[in-house]
């Protein structure tokens, strides 16, 4: 089976309209023709400040973790052969927020730039790794929820203990945005802190996608087909790091996108694990824009934290999931 | 301090405490040991009591981020407002806080001590209403009329000038987008230093959160970011955003900002140049 036509100018398209309308949607209420105006004039106007240096980078920082969040979820859902594999659920963004935070009150990442997105990418790497070699292959759903949990809550719990530690009276109070995300307010050094991460780690990814498709068949078919697992692992567990550390990094933790989408999506690609790896790149940047789009409209003057939407959409979904796989087990 | 951030007000509260302790007091011999638990108590003892009256002001108040008077505060030991320290220093007076440590304040009345509490004051007259009260309380009542007399006069000299040259409209953003709303001590620096608060045309005029783009879009003549606090905050990153370069002149809060005393005049003064 192939994936539907149309199913990949559908998810763009959407992902287009999506970005428009987080553009044009903010807390000021700005006309769509003079917000546009303003975004690609330019100018030194107060209308083109909060165009450009405001709402786009706004707009482009959920294009970016959705796709890198939808893009990891897939690839550790194909190569584990488990569809509740999901990073913030297994603990892997949580990680990748303990890092950040890490660097951050340390002063690293004052110190130099690289630091903050370098640092999430090693904790990710860690709990990645960890969930491997916990889970592995072999291991079955409640193996890896289980170390899923364990990772999360250890790496939750000492992102905590560092905020608290923080001579910064405000750092505190900062555990919700670390657990919870938000994209409000963040500027164009964000985005380009992110960047590079979300796009080598995308590369790395990508080049798991036929290993991924064989894995379908199993470990002794993708092996005997001649591919390199071992090599492959490599780029999964960097690729998810990478993608997923350097988003969480300038975002925090938003939970449940690469469950919701890849689930979503998996019937539409007709279950091919390389189809579904940009299928959920797209579907997770839609879910994320349209959250964030969600968090503007429903509290315009709080920052209501994105992972709190997400949640609400993801937690069922994620129930459904677990007992259904219950269900398999049993039979 | 956080109780001196204005953010609730209680004027009939403090003026009523105040009129009884100001009657109750000018009968009594002045109290020989104070301790005040509160950063904006500290530095209003500080400045008020008799040598040797005071015993000890809190730790905050040697604290360069949020106290005015750092130097004076090194002269008496800390406390750290806890109901055991405080105690142990057998104080015949405590002075408090209203909103910051209700639960110190009622222990310690609860062992027998006095405990004063003084509310946010963010007007002239409730900054004079607690000079005045302090004074009654420490028996010092001619050195406060004094300090309220030449604070008065201050205020109607700067605030004759800030009439005769308006300077523009000023936002204050702080950590989290916070902005302060009119009546609030901000408020009354803004205005001493010839700036409207923008809080009431972009209807927060109670104060609370701002988006960054309302902000931006409103286009002040000065934002008025707060002092930003050793470590990192992601709080208080939004007081750096890039938006903000290119929109309009800087100014930061300091010590002067934090409680409503003669001090905030050193802040207006820091406004103007």
């Amino acid at each position: 089976m192939t994936a539907r036509s149309g199913l990949f100018p559908g998810l763009a398209a959407l992902c287009v309209l999506l970005f428009f309308g987080s553009l044009l949607i903010g807390p000021a209420g700005i006309g769509p023709g003079a917000a546009l105006s303003a975004l690609f004039a330019g100018g030194d106007d107060p209308l083109a400040l909060v165009m450009r240096e405001i709402r786009l980078p706004r707009a482009l920082l959920g294009l970016l973790t959705g796709a890198s969040l939808g893009l990891a979820g897939a690839a550790m859902q194909g190569y584990l052969r488990n569809p509740l594999a999901e990073p913030g659920l297994i603990g892997v963004s949580g990680s990748a927020s303990l890092g950040a935070v890490i660097a951050i009150h340390t002063g690293l990442a004052g110190a130099f730039t690289l630091a903050l997105p370098l640092a999430a990418l090693l904790g990710a790497a860690v709990a990645v790794l960890l969930i491997l070699i916990l889970a592995g292959p072999r291991g079955g759903s409640i193996t890896l929820i289980l170390a899923g949990i364990a990772i999360s809550a250890l790496a939750g719990a000492l992102t905590s203990l560092v905020l608290n530690l923080s001579p910064n009276p405000f750092a505190a109070g900062e555990i919700i945005f670390w657990m919870m995300g938000s994209l409000a307010d963040r500027s164009f050094t964000h985005l380009w802190i992110a960047l590079p991460f979300v796009l080598i780690g995308a590369g790395l990814i990508a080049t798991t996608a036929r290993v991924l498709d064989a894995l379908t068949l199993g470990e002794d078919a993708a092996a005997a087909m001649g591919l390199g697992l071992a090599q492959a692992r490599l780029a999964l567990v960097f690729g998810v790091a990478a993608s997923v550390g350097a988003v969480t990094a300038v975002a925090g933790v938003i939970g449940f996108v690469g469950l919701v989408v890849p689930h979503l999506l998996r019937r539409a690609v007709g279950g091919r694990p390389s189809a579904l790896l940009p299928a959920s790149a797209l579907g997770g940047a839609a879910m994320v824009l349209s959250a964030d789009i969600a968090v503007r409209v429903i509290l315009p003057h709080e920052d209501l934290k994105l992972g709190v939407l997400t949640a609400i959409v993801g937690a069922p979904l994620f129930l459904h999931l677990i007992f259904r796989t219950r269900r398999e087990t049993a039979v | 301090m956080w109780g001196c951030v204005p953010a609730i007000r209680a004027i009939s509260l403090a003026l009523a405490a105040w009129l009884f302790t100001g009657l109750a007091a000018g009968a009594e011999t002045p109290p020989g040991r104070v301790v005040s638990i509160n950063l904006c108590t500290d530095q209003l003892a500080m400045m008020l009591a008799a040598p040797g009256q005071l015993v000890s002001v809190s730790y905050l108040a040697r604290d360069p981020m949020s106290s005015a008077m750092v130097a004076d505060a090194a002269a008496y030991p800390p406390n750290r407002g806890l109901a055991e320290d405080v105690f142990l220093l057998q104080p015949d007076l405590v002075v408090a806080g209203a909103w910051t440590t209700p639960a110190t304040a009622a222990m310690l009345e609860r062992l027998g001590v006095r405990v004063e509490r003084f509310g946010i004051a963010a007007t002239p007259e409730e900054i004079t209403g607690q000079i005045r009260r302090m004074g009654a309380l420490l028996g010092r009542d001619p050195e406060a009329e004094a300090m309220a007399n030449r604070f008065l006069d201050d205020v109607a000299r700067l605030a004759a000038s800030a009439a005769a040259a308006p300077r523009g409209r000023a936002a204050t953003y702080h950590a989290n987008g916070f902005t302060s709303g009119t009546g609030e001590l901000s408020d009354l620096i803004l205005s001493l230093a010839g700036y409207r608060n923008i809080a009431d045309e972009i209807g927060l005029s109670t104060g609370g959160h701002l988006p960054l783009e309302t902000l931006v879009l409103a286009v002040p003549d000065l934002v008025v970011t707060g002092e930003r606090f050793p470590g990192v905050s992601r709080s208080e990153d939004v007081m750096g955003h890039p938006s903000l370069d290119h929109l309009a002149a800087r100014a930061e809060t300091d010590a002067g900002w934090v409680c409503g005393l003669p001090h905030i005049l050193s802040a207006v003064e820091g406004l103007r140049e």
